[in-house]
Order: C-alpha cells, then structure tokens, then sequence
C-alpha cells in the first residue's frame, strides 16, 4: 500500500525561520510542500520518512533566504496493481460504487467489475448483487459505511498543473477542475471480494 | 523538484503507523496554520491503520513472521499482503497469493493460516488462534462449494 520514494528537491528558507537548526526547519518546509499532496506518477505523499543528504546552502542575490538542495525520502501511498484493499463505501451511482479509505477517496468500482449479477436500485440508490443458490435468489445491497473488500486493477493519473488561459469554451476548463489527479479502479468480481459480511458469515 | 527512485522501498502498515505515531507526537508541540495538511493526512492515516491488524504487531513479530514465510517461495508483494491483511480463511489466501491452488497444496494452505493466527495477534478476538483454525476450514469447505 505504501512505498517509499527517494526524491531531491531545492528548499527555500525564509529569515525568520534562521533560528531553527536547519535540519528542523527543512523538514518542516518538506511536509509543508508535500504533505497529502499527489505528485503527479508517483502517488499521494503522506509523510518524511527521513533525510538522506543535505547539499551547500546558498543565498541568492535579491532573497534574503537560503536555498538548499536536500536529498530525502518519503512515504507514499501508491497500492501496486491486483493488491488487496479494504475500504468503506463511500456512495452508490450509476458509474459504479465509491469507495474511501478516509485519506483516501477516489476509488471507483465500476458496474462490469461488480459481482455478477448486480443491478442498481433506482429508488435506494445502491447496488445489488443478485445472489443466486438452490432456494431463491438473495438480494445482497451494497450501503454506505460498509465494509468492503476490492482488488485494485488499475490506477490513473491525471496532470492538474495549471495553463495558461483558454482561448475554447471556459467550459472545458471547469471539466478538468472536477477530476482528480489521482484515482484508482477496482474490482470486486472474485470470489472472497465485496463486502466482508458476505463472506465472513460463511466461516 | 526530481524524483529519482519512485520504488525504493515497500512499506508494511506497521511501520507506516509507527512513523506517524512518532510524527503525531511530536507534532503536538508545534502548531501552526502551514502544519494543516500534515496534521490531516496523518490523522486521517492513523485512523485508517487503527482498524488493520498492523496495531498489535511489532518489530520482532514481522520479522519472525517473514522468516517463517521463507520455505513457501512467495513474493515480496504476497507476503507484505499476507502481513498486512492477516487471512484468516482460505479463500483470502487465495485472493493474497496468485495461483496458490497450483503453486501449495492443501495442507500448505492450511499451515499457512495456522502461521499467520499464530504469529500475528489478532485484532478482533482476545483467543486469536482458535477462531483462525475454524475460519480456515470453513473457508475451505465454502471453496469447495463454490467449485461445485
């Protein structure tokens, strides 16, 4: 679920921060930076895990702050492909099941990777999988704040670095401000997957 | 900014939680407006891990556990699953280690969820050890139902 990243960057001091010891006051400006933040192919950064090196600092005519290249390393939270999650359900849509791990929320569990049969409930707003065994067929409902158990399948990525002024509808822009730079697809179509009561209660 | 290794290494949640233990407590200190994203992942995180079995283990128990996983030629990625996740039943095995049906047998299957209830406390039971062996072969029997 986590890995770790070694990454090297340049951190800018400012004055008033001169009377911390310099190792305190770049791991400060670290977590800042990156703290919950999703670096683009990497994943959402968490937290430092430590500081490899710490280069020269420099002072630039014109900014009064230093300036340190600093060698470091961090914790990530990029699940690999076909790992095992286990999350709640954030919310049913037609799209497919929404799906948080709380630091987490843009996991989407699309309809053709449910449990087969499942039908979506219009008037409940959540999805069914139509259990089927000798006596009938059981209606098992996906509801919120359940448990629920997902295979990661597939990861996207998408650059939310801002450009320059569209000269096309502002429209198009408004569309890309929705989507999210880091978002996951799972599946929950294998036997053990879905929600934890439908197989704990076998046991 | 460059990243220069985006794999150095994996993590288990353990060591994941323990960081940011350390990182919660030595936050507390210092507050400041610019510290907000900090404090939130890591709240956030912490509560996330709170409910994964990684609490209750330790330095010395993942070690044992991943030599004691030596002799069944698993992947890295399967036995960092296998320690984080913490099956109880065959079925999860299953989803954990791709192809177990080809790669252990039977009774490998078994000796591998009776190594997990053993060395890995279990989050939800104070008697962790028996309440793994009857999910191990209930899960077994529902494995056979499914095949049928």
């Amino acid at each position: 679920m986590f890995t770790l990243v070694e990454m090297t960057d340049t951190v800018r001091i400012p004055p008033h921060l001169f009377h911390i010891k310099l190792n305190d006051a770049v791991i400060e400006e670290l977590n800042n930076k990156f703290a919950n933040k999703v670096v683009y192919n990497v994943g959402l950064c968490i937290a430092l895990f430590d500081i490899t090196k710490l280069e020269d600092s420099f002072i630039f005519p014109g900014d009064g702050a230093s300036h340190t290249r600093v060698h470091f390393r961090y914790v990530v939270f990029r699940p690999f492909m076909d790992e095992i999650l286990q999350g709640r359900i954030r919310s049913c849509s037609r799209e497919g099941v929404h799906v948080s791990l709380g630091f987490f929320d843009d996991i989407l569990i699309p309809p053709d990777a449910l449990q087969q049969p499942s039908k979506f409930d219009e008037s409940e707003q959540v999805w069914v999988w139509e259990y089927e065994t000798e006596e009938g067929t059981h209606d098992l409902f996906m509801d919120k704040e359940e448990e629920i158990r997902f295979r990661v399948v597939d990861e996207v990525f998408v650059d939310t670095t801002p450009t320059g002024p569209k000269v096309s509808e502002a429209a198009e822009a408004d569309k890309e401000a929705k989507k999210s730079p880091y978002s996951l697809v799972g599946t929950i179509s294998e036997p053990g997957l879905g929600l934890l009561s439908w197989w704990n209660s076998i046991g | 900014m460059e990243v220069v290794n985006d794999q150095a290494a994996m993590l288990s949640n353990y060591e994941v939680f323990s960081l940011l233990k350390e990182i919660e407590s030595k936050g507390k200190k210092k507050k400041s407006r610019a510290q907000q994203n900090l404090a939130t992942i890591t709240y956030e995180t912490l509560k996330y891990l709170s409910n994964t079995p990684c609490t209750l283990q330790n330095l010395e128990m993942v070690a044992e556990f991943m030599e004691a996983l030596g002799p069944y030629n698993l992947t890295k990625a399967e036995k960092l699953q296998l320690l984080n996740h913490r099956p109880s039943s065959a079925v999860e095995i299953q989803l954990i280690i791709e192809e177990s049906e080809e790669r252990l047998t039977e009774e490998q299957i078994d000796e591998l969820l009776q190594l997990v209830a053993d060395k890995l406390p279990d989050p939800n039971a104070p008697e962790g050890g028996g309440e793994g062996e009857e999910f191990g072969e209930g899960g077994t029997e529902r494995m056979e139902e499914e095949e049928e």
